[in-house]
């Protein structure tokens, strides 16, 4: 094997487990943290696939969520009482549903084509994305921030209402 | 190179930062006690040694061998692990830290993105602690820690990129994120010239990443008994330590880098690397002094006063940076129209803050940011 199948492999393996542990485990603290374990093996296979600035922006941008997902699960909730209350008597439909769909996707990705070759890397460089960004495609990009905005605004919104009863 | 193979290599330069990082720390400790010592009219550590320089080799022996104690209802991964979560990844911004023009472990084109998005992380082992270790003062040093976080994050990284966009290369013009390009993209007149405001808010926003006076809310002795270290002793509590000075190292060769010129000097480009060492040297150590003398000068800041700051000084002063550099960059006009315009604005910043200092002295805090300040 090469170092970069050792690294897929190695990646991939810790993406899984993270994944795994974020359902699995029953505190919701754990879940987060094995979430944000998850998220950066993923930044992993960003760099083996030579997408530098994507692994970096996921590196940025989930690690600083995560923490924010922390502070909420701190601030809602009790974490002491929270193992009971992911658990329920509609478990057996839950697990009729996630069965159902895990044979359908099985099926599906069975009998799907795949392409049998691997195409080369072709790395973007840094510059260019920036330009497709904001130049050829400024305004889809400023519609996006503008709804970000206006979900911002609205949490505040919604925030400060309570806050004055 | 310093091995034929690349990973051997990179693992070697990487083995050289994490064997000179631990002995900086060490070297550090003591020059802030003496400093702070010398601040405070007193002697500082004189028994170990001659003028006590082996006071950090001394506590460096009390701290390994001290015992590593875990309150018993903490929660124990996750106790455990949040120091390794802090260190790591400040070491691992200094992969792409220059310290001269080839002292590096790797020189990757998005390198500033990288430590700075890199170092981000550590928040998550802060709050790891805090809620880890099942102690109200140690979860609100957390919380305290992740507020402040959102808080400077932003400004900083926007001062950064003002740097980034008036960098210049050869190739390619001006722009650039490649940490070697900037520095020597700033020739004879280093970026503090040309970007006054934002080396103003990367050195205020820079204070309140290393989580040092007047910005050790998180950590606040006198508030919140240490924040998110007050369970933690013996070996895990001085990786903490370490990652506190470590990264202060980082600031301060960071803002050598970016606004000083790092490894050059007005007398000219091309230094040899018997010069480049000294320069930066100095330059670093000349923020280093300038971190550990504020903090022994400075009062600590409310929490709600702080994000004030971090939200309404300093991120608007940092997108009218951007937006001058822009219109010069786009209509191509003079780099002096840039050094002014900035050294202006931060005049009006400086301004503000004073201002903002005196009213903080003077008002009675109103109602509402009281209440802000009090969850937290």
């Amino acid at each position: 094997m090469s170092y970069e199948e050792v690294i897929f492999y190695f990646v991939a393996a810790v993406t899984v487990l993270g994944a795994l542990g974020v359902v699995l485990t029953r505190n919701v603290v754990h879940s987060a943290l094995f979430l944000i374990l998850a998220l950066l093996a993923v930044a992993g296979v960003f760099i083996l696939l030579s997408a530098e600035f994507l692994a970096i922006v996921q590196i940025l941008i989930y690690g600083g969520a995560v923490t924010i997902l922390i502070l909420f699960v701190m601030m809602l909730t009790r974490v002491r009482d929270m193992p009971q209350a992911l658990d329920g008597p509609q478990r057996p439909f839950a697990a009729l549903a996630a069965g159902a769909f895990l044979v359908l996707s099985v099926l599906a990705a069975l009998s799907s084509d795949w392409p049998g070759e691997t195409r080369e890397i072709t790395v973007v460089p840094f510059r260019e994305m920036g330009e497709a960004l904001f130049r050829d495609w400024a305004v889809p990009f400023e519609v996006a921030s503008l709804v970000l905005l206006v979900a911002l605004i609205g949490a505040i919104v919604l925030a400060r209402g309570e806050e004055g009863e | 190179m310093i091995a034929d193979n690349p990973w051997l290599d990179g693992l070697v330069r990487m083995g050289i930062i994490a064997l000179a990082m631990p002995l900086a720390v060490i070297i550090l400790t003591y020059v802030e006690r003496k400093i702070s010592g010398r601040m405070q009219q007193r002697l500082g550590p004189m028994r170990v040694g001659p003028y006590g320089l082996f006071q950090g080799l001394a506590d460096t022996i009390k701290l390994l061998t001290k015992e590593d104690l875990r309150p018993q209802t903490a929660d124990r991964w996750t106790f455990e692990l949040a120091p390794f979560v802090v260190v790591v990844p400040v070491f691992l911004a200094f992969v792409t830290l220059p310290f001269t023009a080839d002292l590096f472990v790797r020189n990757l084109g998005l390198g500033l993105f990288f430590i700075i998005a890199v170092s981000g992380v550590s928040i998550v082992g802060f709050v790891m602690a805090g809620w880890g270790s099942d102690n109200k003062y140690a979860l609100l040093g957390g919380a305290r820690a992740a507020a402040q976080l959102i808080s400077y994050e932003i400004p900083l990284v926007l001062a950064v990129v003002a740097v980034a966009m008036i960098a210049y290369t050869p190739e390619a013009g001006r722009g650039s994120l490649n940490l070697v390009e900037i520095v020597d993209g700033q020739g004879r007149v280093p970026f503090i010239v040309w970007q006054p405001l934002a080396f103003f808010i990367f050195l205020v926003a820079g204070l309140a990443e290393l989580y040092r006076q007047p910005f050790d809310i998180p950590v606040a002795e006198s508030e919140v008994v240490g924040g998110p270290f007050i369970e933690y002793s013996g070996i895990r509590w001085s990786m903490f330590q370490m990652a506190e000075f470590v990264s202060m190292v980082l600031i301060s060769v960071l803002a050598a880098l970016l606004f000083l010129g790092g490894w050059n000097w007005p007398l000219g480009n091309g230094a040899g690397i018997a010069l480049q060492i000294p320069l930066i040297l100095v330059k670093t150590s000349f923020f280093i002094l300038l971190f550990i003398w504020l903090r022994f000068s400075l009062p600590r800041l409310r929490i709600d006063q702080m994000m004030q700051f971090c939200w309404q000084v300093l991120l608007p002063f940092a997108l009218l940076q951007i937006i001058i550099n822009g219109w010069v960059l786009v209509y191509g006009w003079p780099d002096w129209t840039l050094g002014v315009s900035s050294g202006a604005l931060t005049l009006v910043a400086g301004y503000l803050t004073y201002r903002a200092a005196r009213q903080a002295a003077e008002e009675p805090v109103s109602p509402r940011l009281h209440r802000v300040g009090s969850v937290l």
